[in-house]
């Protein structure tokens, strides 16, 4: 737990990527390897589950530092964090450890069948063995959460460091479903690849956003190929061992969610991978969003829904076909199999290739894109016709050229300070819009400033507060701020009866007086337009 | 009442004089130095012989008088006098008696004693007016000797790695204590022009500090390996600070025991140095004035009045201008 806790305090302590990625490559050559295992798994989200709820928690902690609990709950909206303002608050350790940061959630995970008395000692136990540091590692692995800034293309930078190991191969290791349960350090990233990769996806290649009217930029518009950019959940699905699997981007397994999809493994051949947008769908064109989202919290989706809103996937990559790896393919020659493969499906196969926007110069394929929102897309994508499927955000290749968004003028009415990094900040806000005299909420909005604007609003809102209720306060109805967000749908669960796409603050209005901010008429005619 | 909260600040009837007032008045008596207590425009000033110098420095020409710590000065029906208030050279509590009550406004304090200024005086009051920038449980500071370990393994390391350490301090006392704790034996220490000049007001004064080198603009970075520059946080991340190439970051201030506050400031290294008292501090400074009833001024107010009058004191919040070790302060400047 010890050198777990120190190589957490360096990567905090350094803003340098060369430095985390160094302190990184020196914990995975030298720790244990289950301790490894178990950082890889953390750092990569796979947290263990929450023995204990944070109302405990804090009743504890509260209750080991000798203060009354409404003064722990009135200090952790300024700590902005619930794991650091525990270890801020407790006293000073009594004892020692010498236990691994295995050991530790070994004895945490056992804590899932215990009582609450011996939940209890067996974390006091802990904070009255931890110095500063490895209490609050230890904390975050009690409430979850454990963002430290590492992102895992720098975790996997500093284990091929370690290992000597080729970092896209190590990519695709760490990718899937696994666990420290269901695997060892040596089987996850030294064996050779066995049962478990049937499952696997490859790491998706991704865009970045291109500015501008026309991408004359890019040269010749005959060297890329075009396609919508759709609205729906960007997924890879995997037809191996006979077997169906559908990955999300954030690569979580969503094969349940989308019950359309099982009888793939039938339709098309073994070694099968295909990457593109799942998307609900009416027969002939996409739905809106809001749509799928009815269906995504939910583990089982009922029989209902799955008429309201069947899903397809648009598929634009063939990124394996009969087992063979394509990646590294021209994409012209994969979009060319991919056609071919989907032409050999039955007609009623939830799989459609993602058509290609046919264009004959840059001024063609903007006047497209200008019409996207009809099509429910967002834009365009461009991709480059001999591309390679890149292992993440690779510049150059591909490009999404997005539509402008749509916008609001509002006014700020409410504030709330922000957690973590943005504690202490005012940070997010409710929007309204005038509906006659009256101003009607109908958005939050938490990014878009530059820190500076931050601060500056900060300030403010604490000079110009009317009232509070709890964290969130009131706040004159003075500055206006210009809205940007994807898409609009009706709500009925919300006061202004629309939701927003992405909302987020696109500038501050310092030029515009309070009453020219938008009006809830407008909301409507955009709602009617779009929605 | 032997005090009264004005809207030009603490008022003292008796002896017709404000405590640190923030608009002009006739007679004011001046805790310390810093902008937010020691304002320009009163037509005089008392303060302590030694928060003189810094005074004259910022406020320029004005009709100071001043006291030495524990002398007792007759002001009207009033008796006052100027105690240690351990928070930077020259810091003073003030001591106001009428008619046998006694109120003390403790300005800006610190309890623990630093290498540099008088140590904190706890004085027995009836009524005391405290500061609680830092007041909630979750301020804690480690011993100073601590910290210096902390800040000089940096340094060093920074210095082995042949990288410069630039170090954001306030520049009027934090930075000063903050010399007082670096090993000089590490290498070169530059100074930032806004604190090399309270540096020379403190040494003329016969405060000990190292040896400090001024950053001019004829200053070549190269010429002085495994340097520490230390200069106002507001200085870091400018176009000032940029010559020195890429250094290694850090902050000394309170706020660093916050780890949002740090990260927002992109800063590498955040050492928790105050000039104010911690949670602990607070509380036993209070609890040694003897007082009932205590007025709480700038900080976490709310939290902590509700705090004490918990404890069974009689706490209520004074409205105020002070900012104290501000975090907006600590964010902008």
């Amino acid at each position: 737990m010890k050198r777990f806790a120190a190589l957490y305090a360096m990567i905090d302590q350094t803003t340098k990527t060369t430095r985390k990625v160094d302190a990184l490559a020196e914990y995975f050559r030298t720790a244990p390897e289950d301790d490894r295992l178990w950082t890889m798994a953390l750092f990569s989200g796979r947290r263990p589950r929450r023995a204990i709820t944070t109302t405990r928690l804090r009743e504890w902690a509260a209750d080991r530092a000798g203060i009354p609990l409404w003064l722990f709950e009135e200090s952790y909206p300024i700590v902005g964090d619930l794991a650091e303002t525990i270890a801020l608050v407790l006293p000073a350790p009594k004892a020692d450890h010498a236990d691994s940061l295995t050991d530790w959630i070994t004895r945490l995970r056992a804590l899932d069948d215990a009582d609450d008395t011996a939940r209890k000692s067996a974390v006091l136990d802990a904070w009255d063995r931890m110095e500063a540091t490895e209490r609050l590692v230890f904390n975050k692995l009690l409430t979850g959460g454990f963002r430290v800034g590492v992102s895992r293309k720098l975790m996997t930078r500093a284990l091929a460091q370690a290992t000597g190991r080729d970092e896209a191969d190590l990519a695709h290791r760490l990718m899937g479903d696994w666990t420290p349960d269901t695997t060892t350090y040596r089987d996850l990233i030294e064996a050779p690849d066995a049962a478990a990769e049937a499952s696997r996806p490859y790491p998706f290649c991704l865009a970045h956003g291109l500015d501008g009217a026309a991408p004359d930029s890019l040269g010749p518009n005959g060297d890329w190929y075009a396609e919508w950019k759709w609205d729906g959940i960007r997924g890879q699905v995997i037809v191996r061992a006979g077997e169906v699997f559908v990955w999300s981007r954030g690569e979580e397994l969503m094969t349940d969610r989308f019950p359309e999809f099982a009888g793939l493994a039938g339709m098309l051949p073994d070694g099968t991978v295909l990457d593109g947008e799942i998307l609900p769908f009416d027969g002939e064109n996409p739905l809106p969003f809001n749509a799928l989202q009815k269906r995504l919290g939910r583990k089982t989706v009922p029989a209902r829904l799955l008429r309201e809103a069947p899903v397809i996937l648009l598929a634009y990559d063939l990124l394996e076909e009969r087992g063979e790896d394509l990646r590294a393919r021209a994409l012209s020659e994969r979009r060319a199999r991919l056609d071919r493969l989907l032409n050999a499906t039955p007609p009623d196969s939830p799989i459609r290739p993602s058509p290609l926007v046919a264009h004959d110069t840059w001024e063609d394929l903007a006047r497209l894109r200008a019409t996207s929102r009809d099509r429910r897309a967002e834009g365009l994508m461009l991709k480059r016709r001999d591309s390679a499927y890149h292992a993440g955000r690779k510049k150059g290749d591909w490009w999404k050229w997005k539509l402008d968004p749509l916008t609001m003028d509002a006014v700020m009415i409410y504030a709330q300070q922000g957690h973590g990094r943005r504690a202490n900040l005012f940070t997010d806000f409710t929007f309204a819009v005038w509906d006659g005299n009256d101003l009607v909420p109908f958005t939050k909005a938490y990014s878009g400033l530059t820190d500076a604007e931050f601060r500056q609003i900060t300030a403010w809102v604490r000079k110009n507060t009317l009232q509070r209720f709890g964290p969130v306060r009131q706040v004159r109805p003075e500055h206006v701020f210009e809205i940007a967000f994807e898409g609009i749908a009706p709500s009925p669960r919300h006061k202004s009866g629309v939701a927003l796409r992405f909302p987020r603050m696109k500038r501050w209005r310092h030029d515009k007086p309070v009453q020219e901010a938008g009006t809830l008429a407008d909301l409507k005619e955009m709602l009617a337009q779009y929605g | 009442m032997v005090l009264e909260f004005k809207p030009q600040g603490i008022y003292c009837p008796a002896g017709d004089f404000f405590i640190d007032p923030w608009s002009p008045v006739d007679r004011a008596l001046i805790t310390h130095g810093h902008a937010d207590h020691a304002r320009p425009g009163h037509a005089r000033y008392l303060a302590t012989q030694s928060a003189a110098p810094v005074m004259r420095h910022r406020l320029g020409d004005i009709r100071l008088d001043t006291v030495a710590y524990g002398e007792t000065r007759r002001i009207g029906g009033a008796s006052v006098s100027f105690h240690p208030a351990g928070h930077v050279p020259g810091s003073a509590q003030i001591r106001v008696e009428v008619a046998g009550e006694v109120w003390v406004v403790s300005g800006d304090y610190k309890t623990t004693p630093d290498r540099l200024c008088e140590p904190f005086e706890p004085v027995r009051c009836h009524g005391f007016v405290t500061e609680c920038t830092f007041g909630l449980p979750v301020f804690d500071w480690a011993p100073e000797a601590e910290v210096a370990a902390d800040m000089n393994r940096w340094w060093a390391g920074n210095a082995a790695e042949g990288r410069v350490s630039l170090l954001g301090a306030y520049a009027l006392g934090k930075a000063q204590r903050v010399l007082s704790l670096l090993d000089p034996s590490i290498g070169p220490i530059l100074t930032h022009g806004a604190v090399e000049n309270t540096n020379a007001i403190l040494r003329d004064q016969g405060f000990a500090l190292p040896a400090t080198i001024p950053v001019t603009p004829d200053t070549d970075p190269r010429a002085h390996p495994g340097a520490l520059v230390l200069a106002p946080p507001g200085a870091l991340g400018s176009a000032w600070a940029r010559r020195f190439g890429p250094a290694s970051t850090g902050f000394a201030s309170g706020w660093m025991r916050l780890r949002g506050v740090r990260r927002r400031r992109a800063a590498d290294r955040g050492f928790v140095i105050s000039d104010h008292a911690d949670w602990a501090g607070l509380n036993t400074a209070i609890a040694e004035t003897g007082a009932e009833n205590i007025y709480v001024t700038h900080g976490y107010t709310e939290i902590f009045a509700r705090w004490l009058n918990d404890q069974g004191y009689t706490a209520q919040i004074v409205p105020t201008e002070f900012t104290g070790e501000s975090l907006d302060e600590a964010e902008t400047t």
